[in-house]
């Protein structure tokens, strides 16, 4: 597929808007937004997969993305020695109990035959399981957690480096998807929207009570970066000779080039994994991939494996949701797991992919890029708006007040319109699927 | 010979936009009367009988109901005109109770209808019996009878049933038919679409053989069971 | 009798007591608000037949709604003595809550409903009707956590109970969870009479069983869909007002009660009411059993034994973890849910 003049034009003109930003406001703005802009488009992707392609209708992406973020943690912070001698195998050793006891119930679901053994069985399996599992698990986490509490009381990480937690992130992501997939798939649309809301939610409770994996509300700050940081560039002569040159202030450039090595990067992740997702789309496997989506009954009718292709997509869209979380979570330099709310980590990117256009990856990229920058964009105007409204008004007058107070929510409302406007009079999105 | 009751005269028409699935077709019933489509799998026996009840796009022909012209009317205008439609399938409430399957048939009525229950659980007894079950509990013989009996309750004038003996036993069948019977005696035409053509036939004043969306052959029931090539040809000999 | 038996009997009771006071109780009324809650989405599902995820802010609506006549009524000293004020506001509530869903139906859904459009588009679009309530609850009360319980707060504490018995255990009946379950039961009273006994709700249940013969009988769909909306909007502001009563009043905890009363509505079976009512109790007792600490109660009834942790299964954190585990095994072993809904 090739970009119609119209696509070009939509793109331009949202690379224009950020542009209009750092020519109005500044350049650091309009390269945070950029910057954020290029992870939403690649969540946007992620979910596009599993949406545009297949039609599965996952709710969860919030927890894939935290699932990333904590790959960042498990991978680049340096160990906390004390906190591993304190408890570290032990901690490793109960949750191998804790899953092998998931293992051995389903096994013995699975082999034993049906009678009236059987689910006592299970039940006698799962209750053992977690009682011991409760009891290697417990004391570890408390000895753990007491290792110095403010600074670390956790486990810290594998102290590698950070790009290495990228596909990392995918990875874990990848692994809860095929939880739920392998559960929820097969079964109606709506079912596997509940339980992807379910695992998120768990995930996200996961990241703010296990201290001794994310520090929970205590946050994970200083994750290591994978670019210089302002600091040593503004101590760097050669750097300041040379932006100088230039005729920049060291300060703001320093800032804007570790924001536009940022770019860089993402950038070329984003183009990586485009020629990929349009490569997917139009081999073979992509076109069963749609005549699925399209008629599930007749494509079954000819031998294909409906739930076992589906499974397969909603793995890998959850795996580049995973990457994506990881790639932001790098991007804020920290883990902080109160900040994940549905709202805007899950329902916004699927506004992204609607406005953008389902079933098309460049409307993926182009809506995740857009609703970002409207995102961060409509709360200053609203403010500016409802500033302009209330201009009339007396000082001191409740409504005033109340809607100067209140104008930051209108973000919510604008998303929300927007998604119900494009639905309703623009269903296929700004570029369509072809 | 007076016009008929209701006819739907050279109708011709498909399903939105496909292709006419009827080619100029008639149909007619009178009064009191029993008419019967049969014919060969996918002749469009069912879908000349929806035709007449509007649930057909039409580009050619017209119903007419008791001398009013009833072509442009929805199915729901044409319930309120004093047509009944039993459909083939899921034809009842399952999770209502026989006796709410009986009140939601006379939804359109605002006077009281225990009458109309009294003689539908004269007709089907034993409905009187289950009246507090609900119809997914009965056997598929007593559904349609609850089928019939939701269709009766708008006290309609014309009752068209499709294939309302598809899946029941030769006992059952036999049944109701009688019942049909009935209720035709009692001055409701009934329009039917039936699989098993030699019974049906056999009950019927009016009988008509669709082949491939056409009238083939138009006759009282008697003379096209009695026809040779009707026989040969739908009957088995 | 031997002392230490008579000791060891007012345990017992002791252990009941706390076990009444600590689970029981809070799961009873917790479980009737879910129940209401699920009662509104089985009942868009039953009829309307999508999931539709706005019902947690359709819930706060309602609930801010109520909140603001409370206030009011409150601020020109109108009071109930001992009930709480909101109870008056209820109907104004309702009546607002009415109109948005209403006026939602008319410029959002029925668009797409006569385009017939799948149900998961329905889904999506409930999505952005989510967004846009939580928008608007945000914008006309804030995101804070409001109180406007008032009357009294105790219909026994604690400290009377135990004077009253002399055991070591008090049970506290909070009079808004008394309320709750009163509420709940007169307003599931209501609806089932109406469901079943009225033309109305027969037909909305004729509807629901079967749309084409439903048409064919000559219900209107529009009517049923509109009375529906109704009910689902007084469901969900008397769940939302009994919930901020019980709790407190704060916008996000009505999007987060959306996993348990969709776990609920799917554990008794989509589009069956009285599969949501259970489905309400079997999801409230497990959380707040599982996600309480037994510590207490193991202490009354084995004194030897003095546990070291809480005894307790699981972190009140985790409560999702148990909405969202028996929704697995049932989904796994029973898709169609305990009370066999529409599913599938």
């Amino acid at each position: 597929m090739t970009l119609t003049p119209r696509d070009m034009t939509l793109f331009l003109a949202v690379l224009g808007l950020i542009a209009a930003t750092g020519f109005l406001q500044s350049w650091n703005v309009a390269l945070g937004i950029l910057n954020m802009g290029l992870v939403s488009a690649i969540m946007a992707l992620g979910v596009n997969m599993q949406w545009g392609y297949a039609g599965l209708f996952n709710i969860g992406v919030m927890g894939f993305l935290a699932l990333g973020g904590l790959s960042t943690v498990i991978i680049s912070k340096p160990p906390v020695v004390e906190a591993w001698d304190a408890g570290g195998p032990r901690v490793i050793f109960a949750l191998l109990v804790g899953s092998a006891a998931i293992v051995a119930a389903i096994l013995a679901w699975k082999r034993m035959p049906a009678g009236k053994a059987r689910a006592p069985a299970l039940v006698a399996i799962l209750v053992v399981g977690f009682f011991v599992y409760r009891w290697l698990f417990d004391p570890a986490v408390a000895a753990i957690e007491a290792v110095s509490p403010a600074r670390a009381g956790n486990l810290g990480g594998l102290g590698l480096p950070i790009l290495i937690a990228w596909p990392v992130g995918a990875l874990l992501a990848a692994g809860a998807a095929w939880v739920v997939g392998k559960t929820a798939l097969g079964l109606r649309s709506d079912y596997l929207a509940i339980a992807t809301l379910g695992i998120s939610e768990i995930i996200i409770a996961v990241l703010k009570n296990e201290d001794w994996l994310s520090r929970g509300v205590k946050n994970v700050s200083g994750i290591p970066r994978p670019v210089p940081y302002e600091i040593d560039l503004q101590n760097s002569e050669r750097f300041v000779e040379r932006v100088s040159g230039f005729g920049f202030d060291p300060v703001t450039a320093s800032t804007i080039t570790v924001k536009l090595a940022y770019a860089g990067l993402f950038l070329a992740v984003l183009l990586l994994l485009l020629w990929l997702a349009q490569a997917a789309l139009n081999s073979p496997w992509g076109r069963m991939m749609r005549a699925i989506r399209d008629n599930e009954v007749a494509a079954e009718a000819m031998g294909k494996d409906v739930t076992a292709r589906h499974l397969q997509v909603f793995i890998l869209g959850s795996a580049v949701c995973g990457l994506a979380g990881a790639m932001m979570t790098t991007l804020d330099g920290q883990l902080t797991p109160a900040s994940y709310q549905p709202l805007r980590f899950t329902f916004l990117i699927w506004v992204m992919v609607i406005v953008g256009g389902s079933g098309n990856n460049f409307g993926a990229v182009l809506g995740g890029m857009l609703i970002w920058y409207l995102w961060v964009m409509v709360e200053p105007l609203g403010v500016t708006l409802i500033g302009g409204i209330t201009a009339g008004m007396p000082d001191g007058f409740w409504l005033k007040k109340h809607l100067l107070e209140t104008a930051a929510h209108m973000r919510l409302l604008t998303m929300g319109l927007i998604l119900l406007l494009v639905l309703r009079f623009s269903p296929r999105g700004l570029i369509p699927e072809r | 010979m007076s016009d008929p009751f209701l006819i739907g005269d050279s109708l011709s028409g498909g399903y939105g936009r496909g292709v006419d699935i009827l080619h100029s077709c008639t149909i007619s019933v009178n009064k009191g009367e029993i008419a019967v489509i049969v014919g060969p799998n996918g002749a469009g026996k069912s879908t000349a009988m929806k035709a007449v009840f509007g649930m057909l796009d039409l580009h050619e022909g017209s119903v007419m109901l008791g001398g009013e012209d009833i072509s442009h009317l929805s199915p729901q205008d044409r319930v309120a005109k004093g047509m009944a439609f039993v459909p083939q399938n899921s034809n009842t409430f399952t999770s209502l109770t026989v006796e709410e399957n009986l009140e939601m048939g006379a939804f359109l009525r605002r006077d009281d209808i225990s009458g109309t229950i009294a003689q539908v659980y004269e007709l089907f007894p034993v409905l009187k019996e289950k009246r507090r079950q609900t119809a997914g509990e009965l056997s598929g013989g007593q559904r349609q009878q609850v089928a019939v009996g939701r269709a009766l309750m708008t006290r309609p004038r014309v009752l068209m049933l499709d294939e309302p003996t598809a899946g029941v036993s030769p006992v059952v069948m036999d049944e109701l038919f009688d019942r049909i019977i009935e209720v035709a005696r009692s001055g409701i035409s009934i329009l039917m679409v039936e699989q098993n053509a030699r019974q049906a036939l056999e009950i019927a004043d009016r009988g008509y053989v669709m082949v491939q969306g056409r009238n083939a052959f138009t006759d009282t029931g008697e003379a096209l069971l009695a026809d040779p090539q009707v026989r040969r040809s739908f009957l088995g000999g | 009798m031997d002392l230490s038996r008579q000791e060891h009997g007012l345990d017992l009771l002791n252990a009941i007591v706390a076990f009444a006071n600590f689970v029981m109780l809070p799961a009873v009324a917790y479980g009737s608000q879910l129940a209401l809650g699920a009662l509104g989405v089985t009942m868009i599902y039953g009829i309307l037949r999508f999931s539709n995820f706005a019902h947690g802010d359709t819930m706060a609506f309602g609930a801010m709604a109520t909140i603001l006549g409370t206030w009011w009524l409150q601020a020109i000293g109108v009071s109930l003595g001992p009930f709480p004020t909101a109870l008056l506001a209820l109907p104004a509530g309702i009546a607002a809550t009415a109109v948005l869903v209403l006026l939602t139906d008319r410029l959002v859904y029925r668009f797409y409903r006569e385009q017939k459009s799948a149900p998961v588009i329905l889904v999506i679009v409930s999505m952005g009707v989510m967004f846009v309530t939580n928008g608007l609850v945000r914008f006309i009360i804030g995101v804070d956590e409001q109180r406007f319980a008032d009357g009294a707060r105790f219909i026994i504490t604690a400290r009377e109970f135990k004077e009253l018995t002399g055991l070591k255990e008090g049970l506290a009946v909070k009079s808004t969870a008394m309320l709750t379950v009163v509420v709940a039961i007169i307003v599931v009273a209501l609806l089932f009479w109406f469901l079943n006994r009225t033309r109305t709700g027969k037909s909305m249940r004729a509807f629901s069983d079967n749309e084409d013969l439903a048409l064919l009988s000559g219900i209107n769909p529009e009517r049923v869909v509109m009375i529906t909306w109704i009910i689902v909007a007084a469901l969900a502001t008397v769940a939302g007002v009994l919930y901020g009563l019980d709790k407190s009043f704060k916008p996000f905890n009505y999007f987060q009660l959306l996993l348990p009363i969709f776990a609920s509505a799917i554990v008794g079976g989509l589009g069956n009411p009285i599969g949501a009512i259970a489905g309400g109790f079997v999801i409230a007792f497990s959380e707040v059993t599982i996600t309480y600490a037994f510590k207490k109660v193991a202490g009354y009834l084995i004194p030897a034994w003095e546990p070291q942790g809480l005894v307790q299964l699981l972190s009140t954190d985790y409560k999702f973890a148990v909405s969202f585990a028996i929704l697995i095994v049932v989904l796994l072993f029973r898709p169609t849910g305990l009370f066999r809904g529409k599913a599938l």
